[in-house]
């Protein structure tokens, strides 16, 4: 049944295509800014530190609606940067306005996590890096390097925090059909319409596309592991 | 190039309010085996720390071969390459055994550097283990993996912190041989910092006594242990209390 729909249903395919493209830039922006931002707090000492740590903690939990909430009133036409109308700064209801809510999700995720894995490096071997002549960039790569089954942790955390997050999208999006309609959103669509066989259809999507996801990356994490 | 690979004038070193080293004034002579004793907390690995540029002192001057460095000055890479350390506790990479040695060539850019690796590997005796994991190693084997990734860089000066403290007999004996070697065969200059007085018999050339972050004594080996000038290196080197 789940195959007959599935092939039989080529929104299907775009609500797919949609989610993972979302999901997926979001996650590298996060990444990109995430895993810097871990390393820079968890190798460095600097006044201030325990509070971004702080604040970073909070975000870990933060509700997705929550975020969406805020990034809505923030790119609203009345809102502080959606009145500066400049052009790379989403409207609401494009999937644009989708990745930054989704962006601002995985990023403490990503970066809290990267940063406990730094932290569990041995102190030492930094000292030891520059020791045989490596510059600071270069010893900092070495312990990233060695910290690299948890910075994965980290990337998977910061994946599966936002695939299945329904509220900032919802909000931001607005689950508009051929625009910004994604898994989550479609969900809650189907179900409130009474469609359960193609709701279960995508929860079914979502899942195998979650686990599949995740179990690549903990392949990924093994191998470090192993190596 | 000068006779001396170091000459520290009035060097201190302070963390926050706590000085922890005070130098009045100590050469270290190209070539030679010198090495630092003195109790835990004397300051012996700070002064290593300074000597191979890891930090910079709070005070003085550091001449190092021909170039003079004081507080806040840029210390060239290239000079800083020129000298390494083997640290009492080895923290190798989480790889192989070669990946580790090699380490430091691949920062240098030199990537086709097999034969000086293998060499190198030859030396300490861990050929054989070239491809297993390096954190898999005993106590001994990882000391000596931290001692071939610091002499396949070959440097100037090479800088031992207890290298040996938590080896056994076999362990010590090897890398005291390994060490003498690279001495006696390249010239590099070594700097052993240990708080094993025989250690410091067998291997060296000239002794520091360093207490409390000052040097009391330097003197030649036969002449420190023999004749002793300060009544407290006559007082350490009889293992009595000094503090």
């Amino acid at each position: 049944m789940f195959y007959l729909i599935f092939v039989g249903n080529p929104a299907l395919f775009e609500i797919v295509a949609l989610s993972l493209r979302v999901s997926c830039t979001a996650l590298i922006f996060s990444t990109l800014v995430g895993i810097p931002l871990g390393v820079a707090l968890g190798s460095n000492r600097f006044v201030g530190r325990r509070l971004l740590v702080t604040m970073l903690y909070t975000g870990m939990g933060l509700p997705p609606v929550v975020v969406g909430l805020f990034v809505y009133l923030l790119l609203s036409r009345s809102g502080p940067l959606g009145q500066l109308n400049l052009a790379y700064i989403p409207p609401l209801f494009t999937p644009a306005a989708m990745v930054a809510a989704q962006s601002i999700i995985s990023l403490p995720l990503v970066a809290g996590f990267t940063m406990a894995a730094v932290m569990a490096v041995d102190p030492q071997l930094r000292l030891q890096m520059r020791a045989l002549g490596a510059t600071k960039v270069q010893s900092t790569l070495a312990v990233l390097r060695e910290a690299r089954a948890g910075v994965v942790v980290a990337v998977i955390a910061g994946f599966g925090s936002i695939i299945s997050e329904v509220g900032a999208v919802m909000i931001v999006g607005g689950n508009i059909e051929h625009r910004t309609r994604v898994l989550t959103t479609a969900i809650v669509l189907e179900t409130r319409k009474g469609n359960f066989d193609l709701a279960i259809t995508l929860g079914v999507v979502l899942l195998g596309l979650a686990f599949i996801a995740n179990g690549a990356m903990l392949y990924l994490q093994g191998r470090t592991i192993e190596e | 190039m000068s006779e001396f690979v170091y000459q520290l004038r009035e060097v201190a070193q302070a963390y926050a309010t706590r000085s922890v080293l005070q130098v009045e004034n100590l050469d270290i002579l190209q070539g030679e085996i010198f090495a630092l004793v003195g109790p835990s907390g004397a300051g012996k690995s700070t002064l290593l720390r300074l000597l191979n540029f890891l930090e910079a002192p709070s005070r003085g001057t550091i001449r190092f071969q021909d170039t003079e460095f004081s507080p806040g000055q840029n210390i060239p890479l290239a000079l800083r390459r020129r000298v390494t350390t083997v640290f009492q506790r080895p923290v190798l990479l989480n790889r192989s055994v070669w990946d580790n040695v090699s380490y430091g060539l691949r920062l240098r850019g030199q990537r086709d550097a097999d034969a000086l690796v293998r060499l190198t590997l030859q030396q300490v005796g861990l050929q054989e283990l070239a491809s297993q994991r390096a954190r898999s190693l005993s106590g001994g084997e990882a000391q000596r993996v931290a001692l071939a990734r610091a002499m396949v860089l070959q440097p100037d000066v090479l800088l031992l912190d207890e290298p040996t403290a938590n080896l056994d007999p076999y362990n010590v004996g090897l890398i005291e041989e390994i060490v003498r070697e690279l001495n006696r065969e390249n010239g590099t200059t070594l700097v052993l910092v240990t708080h094993n007085v025989f250690q410091a018999r067998r291997m060296a050339d000239r002794v520091a006594l360093l207490l409390e972050g000052r040097v009391i004594e330097v003197a030649d080996v036969e002449s420190f242990f023999n004749t002793p000038c300060d009544p407290r290196t006559g007082a350490f080197v009889r293992g009595e209390m000094v503090y």
